[in-house]
């Protein structure tokens, strides 16, 4: 059965386009026009995932994240312009799944869609993950490259196992620190840039050309797990 | 070959005729005495310019009941006038402020010498009419020839009459036309029997005398006199305005030299009438000396009068110091090219009876006088009998010198014991009584020395001359001691007074030089206009023991900018006076003749380029300030009018700036947005057109290429977008850096990510030194900024090129590389390529919109940061180099 999509926006002409597209890659579509509508929707509907637009003429869209999160855990993708980056780490810490920037390109969006369908499809499918070279098993917390044994410190192994919990989602800083180091250690980001330029050392064929620990500038960090960057 | 400067037209004289043209005319009916038919003549004119279809208003006239004069009035629109309220009672009197709203061509005003009733905004008439002038209305005037300020005395003389309504000289010199109105004194004496001429009552005691054919006949000659005069005058300016060359006289100049007294005024009428006659300026000067300062109050309140009368008769007056008053006055003329010095005789006073060596002042000026011509004045026929030779005002006693002279006396008194008790010879004893003397005239002054003279002298007869104990003298020997106890008593405590005073006075001069350095000082280092007020407010309320303000215009009207202490209000009469000193560039306010009963006095601060705003003193004396004091807020004013020119300059040239650089913007800013938002709209347009015209007919490449272009164009237009909101938000001072710890090298990936396709034409090699420390920046904005140079790297460099990205530190600055290999930047525009829209290469056929890189400079600016443009690797292409400071510190990370 395809997977059905609630697309939350005001525009028409997004909704259109969206609706358009998507239908053609076998998604079912359903569209609401604003924060009361969509919450509603999400309620009776019961997408597979939600498609949202921040900037909504009647409400904020992070509202609409939380009301949505209050029954279900359906995978949200955030629409949202550039340089608005404290509104997409709030979306995101708030359960929100990922974002796009406006505007975006349909080829992005129907990765990012397939990407947070998959992990809700199969959440449990494989705890294998292969990324190139490397593959890894979180419940036997086991990474091998290339066949062979990876050492990771305690710490490099928590990071990863948080990114590799949810890959293709985008984690934020303060999520990642507060999983990994505490509540008390959401500020200290420079605890992430370290960690994760040790973690791309180990897994990544070019560490400076990463291909699966991604960096989300100002926002935080995605674990890709298909695909080309 | 150079023209002969005679032959060059005179900016003095053009400047002067063309103020003629921006003011009103005036015209002066002028009469040797009333009844002569001034103002029938005036309104007869009057009438022709209202036939002529001139917008004639009558100010005031005043007809005196004459019916050939009030026929005249028929048809004349009339002014109403004002009713002006004076202590509880109210009088009629010109509408000034009617008139200058309702601002005819042509107003009539009679009796210019008029004196208004106290309360009106001036003290005379004459005044007013200036106003009229200032605000462009022609006036038409009458006036007597003994209502001229500077004939005052000579009619007083002719007529026995003390003329007290006046009109300044100059102002009746700056009249445009002066017609005489003539009549023999015949037949003036005629109408005057037949009723025809009116006299106020008052006056009627002294017409018998006036209305003598010998009084009008000189009254008569004085005005043809002053009228052909003018005409000269005239001529020659005309003839000067217009380089026509003739024999001019040389520039002349008249100093007029006053001592103290009421002949101080009279020499300056003659000093006026002597500079008048051979058009030249003039000035009254005074000479402080030592000695002259014992002068009493009411001689230096009548020499402080005559300065102030030689000003309102146009002199310019000088107040100078010097211990001889001779040389000092004869310095002055010679600095200043005085050709002609007026200077007064005085009766031979007791000195010059007693002391043979006596020289007045006359004849110390004449030995010294050179070249420069000397016209001394015999002293006025009435001996001023009131001045009676003044003593000294009894300087007080104070305890302080009463304790000092008996203690001084009992001193000398031991000490003359002491020396009889040794039998050393008596002269000794005279010797220290002496100097008891000397030391109380020093310190205390004439009168203490006499008396401790006259105690020494009894002290030492009674004490130590034979007979002791008596005060009986038989040596003629001690009558000659006291004698010189007192010649010295005196002598010494003139010198010593006098050198004290002379002191004061220099501590004083010092005082004021020092303020008036300090002054300069200060306002030179204030760098706002608001400092350079409070400054000038603060000094000038120091200088002159009394508060300040300054006023400043304020969109049409002046507001209190500054004051000393703080003040924020001024009474009406004040804030009129104030007004009047802006509108018309003179002093008005408490001591002149504008509103005198305000509080204030108001200076205006003019500059060269006019008045920059109003500086109001105000003293807590009753006093008009001496005209010494008056020099000397003069130069505080004028070196604050310069200081605040300086910072209004200093602003209008930084508005000036940023005005055209606005412009520039806008201008830049309309071309970029008509281009840059055009040429992709015009591909989006014409590819998705062309899909839905052809669509079915073209081939699937085809068709793919055509939404390739449009999906490429509308993400330039993005791009674009993009840049335009960084810019309004740099601009808007909204972009604050949100710092966080950050990988420089995650950075540049993500922004090479980001660039994706835009550089798939290009190899981007990046060369990373392989630790890195963590910087402290806005991971978002240093990533757009590393975006926009990667992308303007692409714009620049040519297909296949490569694309160098290098970064290194020093531990303390962080610098990251970005080189094409392009054409370059010139040399020149290294710097200007940051500038908003601006292009190395207007034509380029690269789309851009000339903002990316001042982004990237007010980003990197904001981070504390550098940017700049350099040659590229090898000399080749262009090289953009970006500097970040590096964190002192790094967070410890644990392991």
């Amino acid at each position: 059965m395809s997977a059905h999509l609630l697309v939350i926006d005001d525009e028409p002409q997004i909704r259109k386009f969206l609706g358009i597209s998507l239908s053609a890659n076998g998604y079912r579509v359903s569209e609401a026009d604003s924060a009361a509508a969509g919450t509603a929707a999400a309620r009776t509907l019961k997408p597979d995932l939600v498609v949202l637009d921040l900037g909504l003429p009647d409400g904020d869209g992070q509202e609409v994240i939380s009301a949505i999160r209050a029954f279900s855990d359906c995978p949200i993708i955030i629409l949202s312009v550039r340089a608005d980056e404290f509104d997409k780490v709030e979306a995101l810490d708030r359960g929100a799944n990922d974002y796009m920037v406006k505007p975006f390109g349909i080829a992005e969006l129907m990765a990012r869609l397939r990407a947070l369908l998959r992990t809700r499809t199969a959440p449990e499918e494989s705890d294998t993950l292969t990324l190139g070279p490397v593959s890894l098993s979180l419940a036997r917390r086991v990474i091998t490259r290339d066949g062979a044994d990876l050492h990771l410190s305690k710490r490099e192994w928590d990071l990863l196992a948080c990114l590799a919990a949810a890959p293709d989602h985008v984690l934020t800083h303060r999520h990642l620190l507060r999983t990994v180091w505490g509540p008390a250690h959401t500020e200290d980001t420079a605890y992430l840039r370290v960690y994760i330029g040790q973690l791309r050392q180990k897994l990544e064929e070019d560490p400076a050309r990463p291909r699966f620990l991604l960096t989300e500038p100002g926002i935080g960090y995605r674990l890709k797990t298909g695909g080309e960057a | 070959m150079p023209t002969p400067p005679d032959l060059r037209p005179s900016p003095d004289a053009l400047l002067a005729e063309a103020r003629r043209d921006q003011r009103g005319h005036l015209k002066i009916f002028l009469g040797a005495a009333p009844g002569v038919g001034k103002t029938f003549a005036m309104l007869s004119a009057a009438h022709e310019k209202l036939r002529a279809g001139v917008d004639v208003l009558a100010g005031v006239i005043e007809h005196h009941g004459r019916p050939e004069t009030r026929a005249l009035l028929d048809g004349l629109p009339l002014l109403p006038l004002a009713e002006v309220h004076h202590r509880g009672r109210s009088f009629p009197e010109m509408d000034l402020d009617g008139l200058l709203q309702r601002h005819p061509a042509l107003a009539l005003i009679d009796e210019f010498a008029h004196s208004n009733v106290p309360g009106s905004r001036h003290l005379k008439r004459w005044q007013d009419v200036e106003d009229l002038l200032d605000a462009g209305i022609d006036v038409y005037t009458t006036l007597n020839i003994q209502h001229l300020e500077g004939l005052n005395d000579v009619v007083e003389q002719i007529t026995g009459i003390k003329v007290r309504e006046t009109v300044p000289d100059s102002v009746f010199a700056a009249a445009d036309a002066i017609e005489l109105i003539d009549l023999p004194p015949d037949d003036l004496i005629r109408r005057l029997q037949d009723g025809k001429v009116y006299v106020p009552d008052q006056a009627r005691r002294a017409m018998h005398h006036f209305f003598s054919p010998a009084t009008l006949t000189s009254l008569r000659e004085m005005a043809l006199r002053h009228a052909a005069e003018r005409v000269d005058r005239q001529m020659v300016d005309y003839m000067r305005a217009h380089a026509i060359s003739g024999p001019w006289p040389s520039r002349e100049r008249v100093m007029v030299c006053l001592g103290t007294g009421e002949e101080a005024e009279r020499l300056v009428r003659i000093g006026r009438r002597s500079a008048e006659r051979r058009g030249s300026a003039w000035s009254a000067v005074t000479v402080e000396t030592p000695g002259s300062l014992h002068g009493s109050p009411a001689r230096q309140a009548a020499l402080d009068a005559a300065l102030r009368l030689a000003e309102q008769l146009g002199a310019e007056t000088r107040t100078l110091h010097g211990t001889d008053v001779a040389s000092t006055l004869l310095d002055h003329a010679r600095t200043t090219n005085v050709t002609l010095i007026v200077t007064g005789r005085p009766l031979p006073g007791p000195w010059s009876r007693l002391w043979p060596w006596y020289r007045p002042l006359a004849d110390r000026i004449l030995a010294g006088s050179g070249e420069i011509s000397v016209l001394v004045v015999p002293p006025g026929e009435r001996k001023p009998a009131a001045i009676a030779p003044i003593a000294d005002p009894v300087p007080p006693f104070p305890w302080q010198a009463a304790l000092l002279t008996l203690s001084t006396i009992i001193g000398a008194t031991l000490l003359g014991g002491l020396i009889d008790h040794f039998d050393l010879p008596l002269a000794n004893i005279s010797v220290a009584y002496l100097m008891a003397v000397l030391l109380v005239a020093i310190r205390a002054g004439q009168t203490p020395a006499i008396l401790t003279s006259l105690a020494c002298f009894f002290s030492f007869n009674f004490f130590f001359t034979e007979p002791r104990y008596t005060f009986a003298i038989t040596d003629s020997q001690n009558i000659l001691t006291i004698v010189f106890f007192l010649l010295a008593a005196v002598t010494v405590s003139k010198l010593a007074a006098r050198l004290r005073t002379q002191v004061d006075r220099l501590r004083e001069n010092a005082r004021r030089t020092e303020t008036l350095y300090a002054f300069g000082r200060t306002v030179s280092a204030a760098v706002t206009q608001d400092d350079v007020l409070w400054a000038v407010a603060h000094h000038v309320a120091a200088t002159l023991h009394g508060r300040s303000l300054v006023l400043m215009p304020d969109g049409g009207t002046l507001r209190i900018a500054a004051g000393y202490p703080p003040e924020d209000r001024l009474d009406d009469t004040s804030a009129a006076a104030a007004d009047w000193a802006w509108n018309n560039g003179r002093m008005a306010g408490r001591g002149t003749a504008t509103l005198p009963a305000a509080g204030w006095l108001f200076l205006p601060m003019k500059t060269a380029r006019g008045a920059v705003g109003i500086l109001g003193v105000r003293q807590d004396s009753d006093q008009p300030p001496a005209p010494d004091l008056r020099q000397l807020l003069d130069m505080l004013a004028d070196q604050a009018a310069i200081a605040i020119e300086r910072t209004t300059l200093v602003g209008d040239i930084e508005t000036a700036r940023v005005a055209t650089e606005r412009e520039r913007l806008r201008a830049a800013l309309l071309s970029s947005l008509s281009h840059d938002l055009r040429t992709p709209l015009v591909s989006i347009m014409g590819a998705a057109s062309s899909l839905i015209t052809y669509g079915p007919s073209l081939t699937d490449p085809q068709r793919t290429d055509l939404s390739q272009t449009i999906q490429d164009e509308a993400e330039r237009l993005n791009r674009f977008v993009q840049n335009l909101l960084d810019m309004t938000r740099l601009e808007a001072g909204a972009l604050r850096p949100k710092t966080d710890w950050v990988d420089l090298p995650d950075i540049i990936e993500a922004a090479r990510r980001r660039a994706g396709r835009l550089l798939e034409r290009h190899t981007v090699r990046i060369t990373l030194p392989p630790a890195l420390p963590l910087i402290c920046v806005d991971p978002v904005l240093i990533e757009q900024v590393v975006f926009n140079l990667l992308d303007n790297a692409r714009k620049y460099a040519p297909p296949d090129s490569t694309i160098t990205v290098w970064a290194g530190h020093d531990g303390q600055t962080l610098t990251l590389e970005i080189s094409d290999q392009g054409p370059g930047i010139p040399p020149e525009d290294r710097e200007r390529v940051f500038d908003m829209f601006y292009r190395v290469d207007r034509n380029d056929r690269q789309s851009g919109t000339g903002l990316g890189l001042a982004i990237c400079r007010g980003i990197v600016t904001a981070h504390g940061g550098t940017l700049q443009a350099d040659s590229g690797l090898n000399g080749v292409g262009a090289s953009l180099i970006l500097r970040l400071p590096m964190p002192e510190t790094v967070p410890g990370v644990p392991a």
